[in-house]
């Protein structure tokens, strides 16, 4: 399998793969825009460390807010920082923000389109042994549905790091999907990213996964052994889940008629509903959702749990030889 | 405008509480004792204690002032017109289409509204946010926050309360509104808020009573809030819901309804009188 040189990826079967969290991403990005911008302040509810704005707070720690364990205050008093001019970034785990204050993110951020952006960290099943209580996997659909909100669900550390610059850019509420688990990273400085513009990374014929987060990855392996069985599968980085990239999905629906989501969240309201949503308006193929089957998950190591719940390279080339079995 | 004396801040509210009772019987809808209550600690806020400039909303050394418990918004449109904000004949635009005044206070449609609200528990967070912007860059300008008692039955409300205490906010000021109302009966019944100075003492704040109808109980409260070094102040002000109008006074049924054109008449008359005295006396 080739990838889309544009995109100037690693190859992906690479063992030297080196592996970071995407939330180590956020944390670093954070501590870049700081020493930029003054303006922007940074608050935690107790998971500092956790969601890896500790850098940030010891670097800044005139500018660090520490609202202890209260999600729905950090949001409401992030929207009253950003109303007196500042930039505020509030992290904690996607289960409680914006799981909890989900109210105060539509009134006080997004009613206002306040500059607040949001770190929604230890998302999907990859979290693991915390167990279902913990494993966000509603999260993209909260915040899809709220006006003004942008949603990133970044595939690894280098693209997560890209996302927060972007976000920076953008005025406005904007929210950011980070996990706990360290990942393979496969994109590089050079890998290019724009918020609503679709990455696709390989191209193929016979099928087309449509990934966000770190299963972009798993994507990526599962298209590579299946290449080696002679099918051609398009494997494309939809990260920006809150304006999907119409254009580009509308290419790959005609060229590969059947598209197949792959999401580490529930597959009503997330990733697979949105492309469902944009391809109803603009060509309407079949489309394969893969992610939480409307169900709750449960302890074990991050990649077992993912892996019973068919959300790994085996599970995607599971699904890829049904899809095609189905086209014939 | 800054007015001094009790008589000047009376007559200001009287002046309000007409404003309010005219603006909701076109609404048709709308809250009537909240406004009510709290129109002479609006007549201190707005025409005694804050610094704006109503022809430069965005001025940066203006003091911030978030209505928290948003529906009793017709008393902040009718201070905001009275300090020149917007037109007086605005205020009978109040809940219609099109209107900038909208049935709860937004920060888009009109501007001098620092925050929108309307969502309980909510506004004590936001006045934070703001008054830790202000120790950040070391503003001269003061937050104030107009809170009610019910709001406190959200949870929310004393996150804010914790972190207040623990940023030593003295740049802020809430401002409760203790009427003892709310929707479904009084708050005693409902769920219990007994009393609220000793919460907020046990939780880091300066806190004073006062009788939100005495003038020169609530200048002196503000004026002992700005003096207090390394700690918020909360003043409760113990109000009488729907103040000026005998049939709506202390009935919590007049909390969410307007009043018709008949009862409007009544109480515009009953205000009418009140002014007339006002005025002998001045």
């Amino acid at each position: 399998m080739k990838t889309n040189p544009e995109m100037h990826l690693l190859d992906p079967v690479l063992p030297s793969l080196s592996k970071a969290a995407t939330r180590n991403g956020f944390g670093t990005a954070l501590v870049e825009i700081g020493e930029k911008d003054a303006s922007v302040v940074a608050l935690s509810a107790d998971v500092s460390c956790s969601v890896q704005i500790e850098k940030f707070a010891k670097k800044f720690p005139g500018r660090f807010v520490q609202v202890g364990v209260a999600e729905q205050n950090m949001a409401a008093v992030a929207a009253g920082l950003a109303y007196a001019g500042k930039k505020p970034y509030i992290g904690a785990f996607a289960v409680f923000s914006p799981g909890r204050n989900w109210e105060q993110i539509r009134t006080t951020i997004c009613y206002a389109n306040a500059d607040v952006k949001i770190e929604g960290s230890h998302v999907g099943l990859d979290v693991g042994e915390d167990g279902a209580t913990h494993q966000a996997l509603e999260d993209v659909s909260l915040m899809r549905s709220l006006p003004n909100m942008t949603v990133i669900s970044p595939c690894d550390y280098e693209e997560t790091k890209k996302a927060v610059h972007a976000a920076w850019k953008i005025p406005g509420p904007a929210y950011i999907r980070c996990t706990r688990n360290a990942t393979a990273t496969f994109t590089t400085p050079e890998t290019p990213f724009a918020i609503g513009r679709m990455n696709l990374l390989c191209e193929g014929r016979d099928i087309a996964i449509v990934a966000a987060g770190r299963l972009v990855y798993d994507a990526l392996l599962a298209a590579d052994a299946l290449s080696s069985q002679g099918l051609s599968v398009a494997v494309a980085n939809l990260h920006t889940i809150s304006s999907p990239d119409s254009a580009a999905l509308e290419k790959l629906a005609r060229e590969c008629g059947t598209v197949i989501t792959v999401e580490d969240h529930q597959v009503k309201g997330g990733l697979g509903s949105a492309v469902c949503e944009t391809l109803a308006d603009v060509y309407p193929v079949r489309v394969r959702r893969m992610g939480m089957e409307m169900k709750f998950g449960e302890s074990g190591r991050g990649n077992e749990v993912m892996g019973k719940y068919g959300l790994s390279k085996d599970g995607i080339i599971k699904v890829v030889k049904e899809e095609v079995a189905r086209k014939k | 405008m800054k007015l001094q004396s009790a008589c000047e801040l009376a007559l200001m509210a009287n002046s309000m509480r007409a404003d309010v009772i005219r603006m909701l019987v076109p609404a048709a809808s709308g809250h009537t004792a909240g406004p009510l209550g709290m129109a002479d600690v609006f007549s201190v806020l707005f025409f005694h204690e804050m610094k704006y400039n109503a022809a430069q909303p965005k001025w940066e050394g203006r003091d911030r002032f978030v209505l928290s418990n948003g529906h009793i918004c017709p008393i902040l449109y009718s201070a905001m017109a009275r300090a020149g904000f917007f037109p007086l004949e605005e205020l009978m635009t109040l809940r219609k289409l099109g209107s900038r005044l909208q049935g709860h206070p937004s920060m888009h449609k009109l501007p001098g509204i620092e925050s929108s609200s309307g969502p309980l528990g909510e506004g004590l967070a936001i006045a934070c946010g703001m008054a830790l912007s202000g120790k950040m860059d070391k503003a001269e300008w003061r937050v104030y926050c107009a809170t009610s008692d019910g709001e406190h039955q959200e949870g929310s409300t004393w996150e804010a309360v914790m972190l207040a205490a623990k940023y030593k906010l003295d740049n802020l000021v809430a401002i409760c509104d203790r009427n003892y109302i709310q929707i479904d009966g009084g708050t005693e019944e409902v769920m219990p808020l007994s009393d609220m100075a000793e919460k907020y003492r046990a939780f880091g704040w300066h806190a004073i009573e006062v009788d939100g109808h005495d003038y020169a109980a609530l200048m002196r409260a503000l004026d002992e809030a700005r003096a207090m070094k390394g700690k918020p102040t909360m003043i409760i002000a113990k109000t009488v819901p729907g103040k000026g109008v005998k049939m709506f006074e202390n009935n919590y049924k007049w909390h969410g309804v307007a009043p018709k054109p008949e009862e409007a008449e009544k109480a515009l008359a009953e205000l009418g009188e009140e002014r007339k005295k006002l005025e002998a006396g001045q």
